[in-house]
């Protein structure tokens, strides 16, 4: 054990559900200020430590809406296991483009897209191994409890970083005129 | 198929071309041709002169006018709470399936459809059914067959036995003003004391209005009396659609001298010639009575010009049917409706009294509250308050029904208590009294010592009963159903506030609430209360409001253990996929989380 | 002589007879918020943007007169935290997808939002189904988008005088209809130069090929300034 005092480390979560990892990529955005984060915060489950399963942790983002079981699997162990979550960028606060399908049938969507090229026939692929889409694209608050919700399509680097400093330093997350984006 | 444009054509000439007719004109183009096809819409539009997008906004805010085909029976059956507590979605199920229809959809023979619609005026008598906007109370399962019958032998209505459309009084007490009156006394009585006296008398009555506002009447018609311009109008409010209230009913049917005599009365001291009867569609079984009666007065020089050959009292009366909407009951949206306008309550101020029908002074006045004209002409402003409380004189009339062994009309003087009404009405082993309709109050037994008046429990005479059996969040559910469907859309506050309180009672009701619907509820009532455009909004959460306050276990037992459930059932989310993917393993189901 | 006036906020503020809060208050520079008001037409008082407690009841400022000694609070943590709410109602009510709208930036309804805080519209999503009207050579109508503010109905009646728009249906069912044979824009008689087609305050009525040109991200009406710092709040922004 060092002499100095180990600070216990932010646990942070992240996902990306139905998103484009756009948010992500304005995560990582906040460029050097990542020095400062791996200071006071890791990662626990995340697409950037491959960490497949969530243990308990400070802080959860979720990108992205709830488009099929899988997502909601996953959305549900996240809420379990994090004390805050918070629905990052437009999908996750409203469904988002993916839900532009929401006025469609979601068969008319998968037999339309998946036909036998030669005879036309619908062959949508039914294999256990993958996730079923809902009905409808859902915001993540539809699906479990959502306690901050931090807009943009991405939130810019310096929102994110905004929001989460203002988070994990306790403070409630506001964030300026310009910072403020729905697009 | 008989083509629109004759019709139509003779029926835009009935009504002079005149566009504040609108609504009648579409009324009688259905009633004719079954529904509102886009060629009667185009037909209308250029008999009126006027564009066709306010002939569509109309056909399509009325609830009884149809721009799709509903066949030639449109059968519509009344799902007030009180109606459900008699039974009436069985026999709307039965119905269906013997014709083999489902809700809403006509027949494919293009003969029938059958839906469920608001409230009809007969909770003394349910379950009911409008069949073409004629009523047939006190169904049965035999009534239900009986009409299939009817409906497939494609028998005309008029040929149906009258006794399916018998409509009952159920006068159950009387006390002053359910006492019949010989025709002309009130008049003469008004006339004797002239103008100005008949207003004092009025003033003196200190009588508020019977409606559910209770403005003191004797202010408004002196608004309008003094208000500047020579024209003013009288307006019947008798769209009588606060779910629950079925007491201008009767006195429509059995004492409507007392109506229209009060409504010349109204006239004679305002100094208004014409006034309008504001019937709601529901009770279109009394147009024609009315309409006689109103010919018959016009020839007994009780309606017209010079009445009772007083020189100068002119005064004359027109029905004017509304076609299914609530908010037509508000005053500003009924006077809207008679222009040919959607019913949309308008911004006050001005008053109606200053800027009403066609921009001129116009009383609004309930049913009830002129027929009090009577008393007041009759007996002087004085004798009638003797009778009730300092600050609610004279008589209420109630309208009971729900849990109870007599429903029907009772007349009290205000300052009743509600129990001596249970007690009166056979009501034993109650849970709770709504009283006011929808928009009204829910009161529990440690209540029942108040008393029916303005300074204590208002009401324009709803009052239901539910026994200690009834399930009171399914009262408040009802109620929610009923506001979502009866909004006009004018304001946001309550336009997607009364949608977002029937959805979350809904979600409660399919199990699948929390403890978060809960607060969600509370927030939505509040901000409805504060924002909305009219009453209707400020009072659409009350029963919510009250169910949760006062019958909280009601709801908690419905919740879920959690804090939070999703917005929707997630395995029926799930239902096309696998439908599509026939797979039926493990991972293609979602389960609620415990 | 001394001025006649009302208060706002506790602040004297001078009107003339006849004037409604709001007028008087953009006269003396205040910002009450508003969506469905517009100076050239008579108010409509539907939206509900404008609600402030006068006398401790609610109004709307675009349709109450102003009277002297009238208390009015307009800036108060609960009108604030109403307006918001009111906010999130519009937004899901309808499909407000701000990423893809022509409109972001200098939309009305989006820039109240920004106001107000909006950081989610929170309510359930009604993902209603309603369609786009391309049928017109230069006007297109996105209906996901409309918030029922029936400015274009009172442009096309009152300025136009063709009466190309009206709303339609009761409660939820309320829609904007257009007078035309078929229904669409196509056959109607707007025009592009109509006041109706450029009076949209939102991404509902929208001029064609113009896209997302009308200005770069940064520079759009709203992207600089709140709407409560507007010199002139009612002003639609130029169309494009």
């Amino acid at each position: 054990m060092s002499t100095t005092q180990e600070k216990v480390k932010v646990r942070l979560a992240t996902t990306s559900l139905a998103g484009c990892f756009g948010c992500h990529m304005s995560l990582l955005d906040i460029d050097e200020r990542l020095f400062e984060l791996a200071e006071i915060a890791e990662f626990d489950r995340s697409p950037l430590t491959d960490i497949k399963h969530c243990g308990p942790c400070d802080i959860a983002l979720i990108e992205g809406g709830v488009c099929n079981s899988d997502n909601v699997h996953v959305v549900r162990e996240l809420r379990a296991n994090a004390k805050i979550l918070v629905a990052v960028g437009a999908c996750a606060i409203n469904g988002g483009l993916p839900a532009l399908r929401n006025r469609l049938d979601v068969n008319d969507i998968l037999t339309q897209v998946y036909r036998d090229p030669r005879t036309g026939e619908p062959t949508v692929p039914n294999s256990p191994e993958l996730p079923l889409p809902l009905d409808k694209v859902y915001p993540v608050n539809e699906i479990v409890r959502v306690d901050y919700s931090l807009p943009g399509c991405p939130p810019s680097g310096d929102a994110i970083w905004k929001f989460l400093t203002d988070l994990i330093l306790g403070r409630m997350p506001r964030l300026d005129y310009s910072l403020l984006n729905y697009d | 198929m008989p083509t629109a444009d004759p019709i139509v054509s003779a029926i835009v000439e009935k009504y002079r071309k005149n566009p504040t007719y609108v609504l009648q004109i579409l009324r009688e183009a259905q009633e004719a041709l079954d529904w509102i096809s886009p060629d009667t819409v185009e037909a209308v539009a250029s008999g009126l002169n006027i564009p066709r997008t306010r002939v569509q906004s109309v056909v399509q805010f009325y609830s009884f006018l149809y721009d799709k085909p509903r066949g030639r029976y449109r059968l519509l059956f009344a799902d007030n709470i009180t109606d459900r507590m008699a039974g009436n979605i069985a026999l709307f199920e039965h119905m269906l399936n013997r014709l083999k229809i489902k809700r809403g959809v006509v027949s494919s023979d293009g003969l029938v459809s059958v839906d469920l619609a608001s409230d009809t005026g007969m909770c003394d008598q349910g379950p009911a059914l409008l069949a073409n906007n004629r009523a047939i109370p006190r169904l049965t399962m035999r009534r239900v067959d009986e009409i299939c019958d009817l409906v497939k032998a494609r028998a005309p209505l008029d040929e149906w036995p009258a006794d399916l459309f018998r409509v009952d009084d159920n006068i159950r007490r009387r006390e002053t003003l359910l006492t019949p009156i010989t025709s002309g006394v009130a008049l003469d009585a008004a006339i004797a004391r002239g103008r100005q006296g008949m207003l004092d008398e009025v003033k003196r009555a200190n009588v508020r209005g019977r409606g559910g506002a209770g403005f003191p009447m004797g202010r408004k018609w002196e608004g309008a009396r003094n208000a500047p311009g020579a024209e003013r109008y009288i307006v019947c409010n008798a769209d009588e659609g606060e779910p629950g209230t079925f007491k201008d009913r009767v006195l429509l049917n059995s004492f409507s001298v007392r109506v229209l005599e009060g409504m010349a009365i109204a006239g004679y001291a305002t100094g208004a010639t014409k006034g309008f009867i504001y019937l709601r569609g529901e009770y279109k079984h009394l147009q024609a009575k009315l309409q006689r009666e109103i010919d018959e007065m016009r020839a007994d020089a009780r309606l017209g010009a010079s009445i009772r050959g007083c020189p100068g009292f002119d005064f004359d009366i027109e029905i004017y049917m509304g076609a299914g909407a609530y908010i037509c009951g508000e005053g500003t949206a009924m006077v809207n409706s008679l222009e040919g306008k959607l019913g949309r309550p308008r911004v006050r101020p001005p008053s109606m009294v200053q800027v009403g029908y066609l921009g001129k002074p116009t009383v609004v006045d309930n049913v009830e509250s002129l027929a009090h004209a009577t008393e007041i002409a009759i007996e002087g402003g004085a004798r009638f308050a003797k009778r009730g409380t300092r600050f609610s004189t004279g008589t209420k009339l109630l309208s009971i029904s729900g849990d109870c062994e007599r429903p029907g009309v009772y007349e009290y003087q205000f300052g009743v208590t509600i129990a001596r009404v249970l007690e009166d009405c056979g009501a034993k082993a109650v849970s709770a009294v709504q009283i006011g309709g929808a928009s009204g109050v829910l009161l529990t037994p440690d209540e029942f010592s108040r008393r029916i008046a303005f300074e204590d429990v208002p009401t324009a005479g709803a009052f239901m009963v539910f026994g200690v059996d009834r399930d009171i969040f399914e009262v408040a559910r009802n109620f929610a159903h009923f506001f979502a469907h009866e909004s006009c859309g004018f304001c946001t506050p309550c336009r997607v506030g009364t949608t977002i309180q029937r959805n979350i009672m809904d979600k409660i009701a399919e199990g699948r609430g929390a403890r978060y619907e809960v607060n969600e509820l509370k927030r939505v009532v509040e901000f409805m209360k504060r924002f909305s455009h009219c009453g209707l909004g400020e009072t659409a959460g009350n029963a919510v409001r009250d169910a949760l306050n006062k019958f909280r276990p009601a709801f908690e037992r419905r919740l879920h253990a959690k804090d939070f459930a999703p917005a929707i059932d997630l395995e029926r989310a799930l239902e096309p996929a696998r439908r599509i993917t026939a797979r039926d393993d493990a991972e293609a189901h979602l389960e609620t989380e415990s | 002589m001394a001025e006649t006036t009302f208060n706002i906020d506790e602040l004297p503020i001078p009107f003339t007879p006849g004037q409604t809060i709001l007028e008087a208050a953009k006269a003396a520079g205040i910002y009450i918020p508003h969506l469905c008001y517009q100076p050239e037409f008579k108010a409509h008082g539907g939206c509900k943007m404008c609600t402030v407690m006068v006398n401790g009841k609610p109004q709307t400022a675009c349709t109450h007169k102003a009277a002297a000694e009238q208390e009015v609070e307009v800036d108060t943590p609960e009108l604030n935290a109403s307006r918001r709410t009111l906010v999130q109602m519009m937004f899901i009510e309808g499909n407000h997808f701000c990423p893809g709208c022509e409109k972001s930036g200098a939309c009305q309804l989006q820039a109240l939002a920004y106001e107000y805080e909006m950081l989610t519209p929170h309510f359930v999503e009604l993902f209603p189904e309603r369609n786009i009207d391309a049928s017109h050579p230069d006007v297109l109508i996105d209906y996901n988008r409309c918030v029922l503010c029936e400015l274009c109905v009172r442009a096309s009646r009152d300025v136009d005088h063709k009466e190309v728009f009206a709303i339609a249906g009761r409660g939820q069912d309320a829609r904007l209809i257009v007078n035309s044979p078929s229904g669409k824009l196509g056959d109607s008689a707007l025009a592009v130069t109509d006041r109706a087609a450029q009076v949209c305050p939102v991404g509902a009525i929208i001029v064609k090929r113009v896209g997302f040109a009308a200005a770069p991200i940064g520079e759009r009406m709203y992207d600089k300034n709140p709407i409560s710092a507007e010199a002139d709040s009612c002003e639609i922004p130029e169309a494009q």
